[in-house]
């Protein structure tokens, strides 16, 4: 092989390696700041709907199987949480000026938020709640005579989990019931 | 010489109770026995509505309320169970006795004393009753 050509393939192949480390870095951390500790890591979080979370049933279960900050906040595929993730910048901004680090600033601020979420999930069809919850493979023999009747009825109406799911795991806010039925959701 | 006899009858009243075995509702057994630990209740699962002993029984509630919130800013039953709501989930209706205040006059929403529903109603478990009773409901509301 000529100079050229080694010094072109040598390239190929430390660039491969590199980018494989690169990724595999930029993934890895991506990962670290999609995890419960890091979103608890801000006391805003941490005092506030972290306890109320505490509560739930998604919290702590007869069977211990846990849905946890992410699972519900931040979509699973590739292309949805790289856009989150870049949403994200918002709360970081917010995060530096203090837009809600005492309780009652949180309290106020608390319906805009809750109707933030409400309205992304119904976008989406729920798809993060269908990320555990598969209505298709739902057992009705085993629901309760509520869940049953909701279920059968509710969803095929067209309803989405959230339309009738709001609060399930964090505290409603004061006066959600009028502002969610004015947005529509 | 106070002290030596408080010390005596403590040391004979802590002999007597130790000689008698106490005995409670939970049935005889000696205080130096680990006693028997109870048996898990389960709540009752959703089922059809239970019918009233008297007339102005709270009905009891047929379903589970695990984890149901009532507090300043969200009340979970009356989410089911307002006039607002209670056709759409097909739940029982609060009566009227729940929008009087305490000197009987009528208000628009729930009143504050009643906001609270489990200070009145309760769900069931598969508890049996400590003590035997021979109570039966009047006629009127037997079915």
């Amino acid at each position: 092989m000529t100079l050229g050509k080694k010094i072109f393939s040598g390239t190929l192949i430390t660039g491969f390696i590199l980018g494989i480390i690169f990724w595999g870095g930029f993934n890895w951390t991506l990962e670290l700041t999609n995890s419960l500790s890091f979103c608890t890591s801000c006391h805003e979080m941490r005092d506030n709907v972290y306890p109320e979370y505490q509560n739930t049933v998604h919290y702590s279960n007869r069977t211990g199987v846990r849905a946890e900050c992410p699972d519900c906040h931040v979509p699973r595929e590739w292309i949805h949480k790289i856009i989150r993730k870049v949403e994200a910048s918002r709360e970081l901004y917010h995060k530096v000026v203090g837009t809600i680090d005492t309780p009652e600033k949180f309290e106020q601020y608390r319906l805009t938020m809750a109707l933030s979420e409400w309205k992304r999930m119904k976008s989406v069809d729920s798809r993060e709640c269908r990320n555990c919850h598969d209505y298709e493979s739902m057992d009705f023999v085993d629901q309760g005579r509520r869940a049953v009747k909701a279920h059968s009825t509710g969803l095929d109406e067209g309803k989405t989990c959230i339309d009738c799911h709001k609060g399930i795991a964090h505290q409603l806010p004061k006066g959600w019931e009028e502002a969610a039925a004015k947005a529509g959701l | 010489m106070k002290k030596i006899f408080l010390f005596i009858f403590v040391m004979c009243v802590s002999i007597m109770i130790n000689a008698e075995e106490l005995s409670s509702l939970r049935g005889d057994h000696p205080l130096d026995e680990v006693s028997k630990v109870a048996e898990k209740k389960n709540w009752a699962k959703d089922g059809e509505p239970i019918s009233r002993n008297y007339v102005q029984q709270p009905p009891l509630i047929p379903h589970k309320i695990k984890g149901y919130q009532i507090n300043l800013k969200f009340n979970k039953c009356l989410s089911c169970h307002s006039w607002k709501k209670y056709r759409e989930s097909g739940a029982t209706k609060i009566s009227q006795t729940h929008f009087k205040d305490r000197d009987g006059n009528d208000l628009a929403e729930v009143s504050a004393r009643r906001y609270f529903c489990t200070q009145c109603h309760v769900p069931q478990a598969n508890a049996k009753p400590l003590v035997e009773n021979t109570f039966k409901p009047v006629d009127a509301v037997k079915n």
